[in-house]
């Protein structure tokens, strides 16, 4: 089972849902967290995990030959990226704007261009009292976080409850991190700015066919119109948080929500009792 | 002309209270949102759109059935995953084109995708330039530099001193493209834990590109430890705090409200934004 745990906004409660929702299991299940927010990386802020491991990400990009090379510019013609460029005796490649798609390197008819790893980042693993952790770290100054995003799903493994931290917004970083899971949590806050990107982040979600439910944070201060908007859309509340200023100065800490006020433990484990059914229900009425 | 973005590492820190206040505070200026995957900033300054346009950006492969003699070969050699069972699924396709040139057959060609809109809006704080990248698109980089493109002509043709612009969270692609060259980069954080760690790493992108860069520390009385700790790292880097703003929910009535907040309320939190955007310009 693999839950990933969205927002649009950024700041409206990821990170807090997902490290209490992990906690909350790790009685019963066998749990695996996954921050795939490779910019701002924060759950092991919280779960303070022993790292036992770690390996750079690298991308592929061309380095050319030039004793082999004839100028004759199939590489620059068949890159999509503008990667590579070739003058009258040189070869100029600008790896940040490389895909590693390999178009270059497959195509060039002198085999004159070899593939050369690049490192834009690092991925880390560890456990915390009995969670499997992983995270990745896009180097600072790196523009690309999906290939990191990729390496730390790689280490996956859904036999486990398998929950993912994602990023904020809703283009590439985003989908990476939430395809092939079995349901996405999207976490909002009652204002017309949580609106506004919940409703994108519902597009999104629904783009890539993954069932959602939303947990509203910081409920009370705010309007009602995400109560309008999940039940015109039909999708369910599953959790309200309310805005309470000791969660936020235990958030301040870096201390879990469920670390900081256990009673909040048995929401999360219905919280996940509920998506459970859910998907459960789905994969017998697609067999159906 | 001096152009001012509004970052933050960490999301949901307060950037678009903050641009959308800088907005009725400053004179002769121009507005962009960069933050085109989840923009908001058009919620607080209630724009009416003048100028609508299309974003194209990045190609899609497509498969020709007909022709498809289901050889395998793009299946094979695509990096991206994106070829199954010879159809080629368009949310993980990165355009790259490799398909198209090796398939023996000439089944695959390339079409160029539809990715968003970018419009000028007219407020009245002044002109707004923002955009609405398509849902699961790439390229939002490119759709930033269009935004800023925009909003740079607009400045120069009609001779305002600032640009204002309200950037995206993270530390990546679009973040990049907001920033680089920009005049200052104001870096909206706050006192936890998460907030310092990210505040660092943004700080690393503004060095990284040569972008001078003040702090604004919000709600910096949820934790006046961690708030003195973020001050000491600023001071130890040369970084100078631009503000301190208390923790109100007047702030969020104001979102709620659809109104920038120095408009919504005289109390602490407009007086110490006045005072930031005295020191910023």
């Amino acid at each position: 089972m693999i839950i990933s745990v969205a927002s649009g906004k950024g700041g409206t409660g990821k990170t807090l849902v997902a490290t209490s929702l992990t906690l909350s299991l790790s009685d019963d299940y066998k749990v695996q967290l996954l921050d795939c927010d490779v910019e701002e990386p924060n759950d092991h802020v919280f779960l303070k995990p022993e790292m036992t491991g770690s390996k750079p990400v690298p991308i592929l990009v061309p380095g050319v030959n030039e004793e082999k090379c004839t100028y004759c510019g199939r590489c620059a013609q068949v890159c999509a990226y503008n990667a590579i460029a070739v003058l009258d005796n040189h070869v100029l490649t600008f790896p940040q704007l490389c895909h590693g798609c390999a178009a270059c390197s497959y195509l060039c008819p002198e085999r004159a261009i070899t593939e050369e790893s690049r490192e834009t980042g690092v991925i880390e693993w560890g456990h915390s009292n009995g969670v499997r952790f992983v995270h990745g770290k896009l180097a600072v100054g790196e523009a690309m976080a999906p290939p990191i995003i990729r390496e730390v799903k790689e280490r996956a493994d859904s036999d486990e409850v398998v929950i993912i931290d994602v990023p904020p917004g809703t283009s590439c970083p985003v989908v990476e991190a939430i395809k092939g899971s079995d349901y996405c949590i999207l976490v909002t806050e009652p204002t017309p700015f949580g609106l506004n990107d919940l409703a994108l982040a519902v597009e999104t979600v629904r783009e890539l066919d993954i069932p959602c439910g939303v947990v509203l944070n910081r409920a009370g201060v705010g309007d009602n119109k995400i109560e309008d908007y999940c039940r015109e859309k039909n999708i369910p509340i599953l959790l309200t948080i309310p805005l309470d200023i000791e969660i936020a100065r235990l958030y301040s800490c870096g201390i879990t929500l469920v670390d900081g006020m256990p009673q909040w433990k048995s929401s999360f484990i219905q919280l996940f009792d509920k998506i459970t059914e859910i998907v459960d229900e789905r994969s017998c009425s697609s067999e159906r | 002309m001096k152009e001012v973005v509004v970052l933050s590492g960490k999301g949901g820190t307060g950037k678009t209270s903050i641009v959308g206040s800088l907005a009725a505070l400053a004179d002769d200026k121009v507005l962009a949102d960069c933050d085109v995957d989840a923009a908001d900033l058009h919620l607080l300054l209630s724009p009416s759109e003048k100028v609508r346009n299309e974003f194209w950006s990045g190609q899609v492969a497509y498969i020709d059935e007909d022709k498809c003699t289901e050889c395998g070969l793009c299946q094979e050699l695509c990096r991206f995953n994106a070829i199954k069972d010879f159809r080629v699924d368009a949310v993980s396709c990165e355009g790259c084109g490799f398909c198209s040139h090796v398939c023996p057959v000439e089944a695959i060609t390339m079409s160029e995708r539809m990715a968003g809109y970018w419009f000028v809006s007219d407020t009245r704080y002044g002109p707004l330039v923002h955009a609405r990248l398509g849902i699961a698109q790439e390229n939002s980089g490119k759709l930033v530099a269009i935004v800023r493109q925009q909003a740079k002509q607009i400045a120069e043709e009609r001779g305002l001193d600032y640009i204002i612009s309200d950037g995206p969270p993270g530390i990546g692609c679009p973040v990049i493209s907001s920033l680089s060259g920009a005049g200052l980069a104001l870096l909206v954080t706050e006192p936890s834990l998460s907030g310092i760690h990210d505040l660092e790493r943004v700080l690393g992108v503004c060095c990284h590109f040569g972008v001078p860069a003040m702090v604004c520390i919000n709600k910096y009385d949820l934790n006046e430890e961690n708030a003195r700790q973020i001050e000491d790292q600023c001071l130890s880097q040369g970084v100078e705090i631009a503000g301190r703003i208390p923790f109100d929910n007047v702030v969020t009535k104001a979102i709620v409200q659809g109104v920038p907040i120095v408009e919504y309320s005289n109390g602490n939190v407009t007086r110490e934004i006045e005072r930031m955007w005295y020191l910023l310009r």
